[in-house]
């Protein structure tokens, strides 16, 4: 049973890890299609983790409602939200317009999806001026050229730094051009290194945190 | 009513609901907060379901006879059995295929694209050729590909790798190195800092545009009527909140 339970798990991940590892280095139609077919398996599969995260989610305000918790209005709303939207959704085909029309899915998407998310992002520039009010004061000499770069990031990405600061504009590319992509380039080798030799502990069974705990 | 009409009631009353939030947390916010979440995971359920049940297993299986496809429905069923508690081991199935899949792909394509490929192009010719006349050296700042900017970005990418390189001790000529990885790192968050500022901004533009273009006469004037809605509501709860007596802890 530990066999089934424990070892064919990590041997299915050895073999799989080593085919795909391989796939790269074999120029042929076949190896091809096998990663087309793969890349199509593991959006199915995929799929399946996403009921999952949504049972989940659906379990915890259920209880909140069960239970009358404080605040169990808010979870009828986002039941009323969520089930709504899939109502919606499948009648229109999950399609948002048809020939040019929109769709009772296209209008959710339009008037109600695109007015939530732009405005609850668009508040956190209320709480980064804030954060950065708060932060920002040139304590040490590393803050004082944060503080800088970000001004000069700022002033140059609007006509009015612009007109303000005439050079604003060229010095802000060049920050994002040059330093910002020479540190963006040296975080992503560190990274992509670590995430090398993550796959293969992987691979290879060192790691097996991904398998869960519970019984052997 | 038109459904444009209602569309800019409905938009211009759940915006106007989450701006309140800068007043302080509130019924009104918290309602809208929770429509968000419900909204998003149903659009999400629907685009999934449309593109992974629809376009990539009954399709398929029905009208190109793709019977192969039942496997990765088989090993995505498995994952469902997370709510057998006795069967739950099976699920190890679906997450060992995933995981090593992943690793696998990831493996070679990592060290082309994002190790060899940057590496790559930080090491580059300081010097150009420049037609019969030999070798320039370029001192245009604006250019990323200059040589002033290829020296810039060696320096960066070195020092900032060497600062997260702890097992040499930064000390002597390499405290310099490190200390200049430090200046670098703190160029790119400041940068990275303005450039989120702005795009923040740029969204928050965007919903001001939506809310004056909704203040029109040919759309019921929404904007003002739902915001002086609002400001009565908050009036209301803020007085309610008030008479509450303080809770006994």
């Amino acid at each position: 049973m530990i066999f089934l339970r424990r070892q064919l798990p990590l041997l299915i991940t050895m073999i799989t890890g080593l085919l795909f590892a391989g796939q790269y280095y074999v120029p042929h139609p076949a190896s091809e299609q096998l990663l087309t077919s793969a890349t199509k398996w593991l959006q199915i599969v995929g799929g399946f983790a996403l009921v999952l995260g949504v049972t989940s989610l659906f379990h915890q305000h259920a209880a909140k409602i069960r239970r009358k918790e404080e605040g169990w209005g808010y979870s009828l709303v986002l039941y009323a939200g969520m089930l709504g939207t899939i109502a919606v959704g499948l009648w229109a085909n999950g399609k948002e317009s048809v020939e040019g029309a929109a769709t009772a899915f296209g209008w959710v998407y339009s008037y109600m999806l695109v007015p939530l998310q732009g405005t609850m992002f668009a508040i956190l520039a209320f709480f980064i001026a804030s954060a950065a009010y708060r932060s920002f004061r040139a304590r040490s000499r590393e803050a004082a050229v944060l503080l800088i770069a970000a001004v000069i990031v700022m002033m140059g990405r609007v006509p009015l730094g612009e007109y303000l600061i005439p050079l604003s504009g060229d010095v802000s590319q060049w920050i994002l051009n040059v330093l910002n992509a020479s540190v963006r380039r040296a975080i992503l080798i560190g990274v992509s290194l670590g995430a090398v030799a993550l796959s293969f502990k992987i691979i290879f069974g060192v790691e097996r945190s991904y398998l869960g705990g519970g019984k052997e | 009513m038109d459904a444009t009409v209602f569309g800019a009631w409905v938009a211009t009353g759940l915006t106007l609901c989450i701006f309140t939030f800068l007043y302080k947390d509130n019924p009104l916010f918290k309602l809208a907060e929770h429509l968000y979440v419900g909204v998003s995971v149903g659009y999400t359920i629907v685009k999934a379901y449309d593109t992974v049940i629809v376009h990539l297993i009954v399709k398929p299986i029905f009208e190109q006879g793709e019977i192969a496809l039942l496997i990765p429905v088989a090993i995505g069923m498995l994952m469902l059995t997370r709510y057998v508690p006795k069967a739950a081991w099976l699920s190890r199935y679906a997450f060992a295929f995933i995981v090593g899949v992943g690793s696998g792909l990831a493996i070679p394509r990592t060290i082309s694209s994002f190790i060899l490929r940057q590496i790559e192009d930080t090491v580059r010719p300081l010097l150009s050729m420049a037609g019969g006349d030999g070798v320039t050296f370029s001192m245009n700042l604006l250019n990323p590909s200059s040589s002033i900017n290829v020296i810039i970005i060696l320096i960066g990418v070195i020092s900032v790798l060497f600062y997260f390189f702890f097992s040499i001790e930064h000390s002597g000529p390499g405290k310099i190195v490190a200390r200049t990885g430090v200046i670098f790192l703190m160029i790119a968050f400041g940068a990275a800092f303005g450039y989120t500022v702005m795009a923040r901004m740029s969204l928050l533009i965007g919903r001001l545009t939506d809310l004056i273009e909704f203040s029109d006469a040919s759309y019921g004037r929404p904007t003002l009527w739902l915001l002086m809605v609002t400001i009565g509501v908050l009036i209301v709860l803020s007085r309610r909140s008030q008479r509450k007596p303080p809770q006994e802890s």
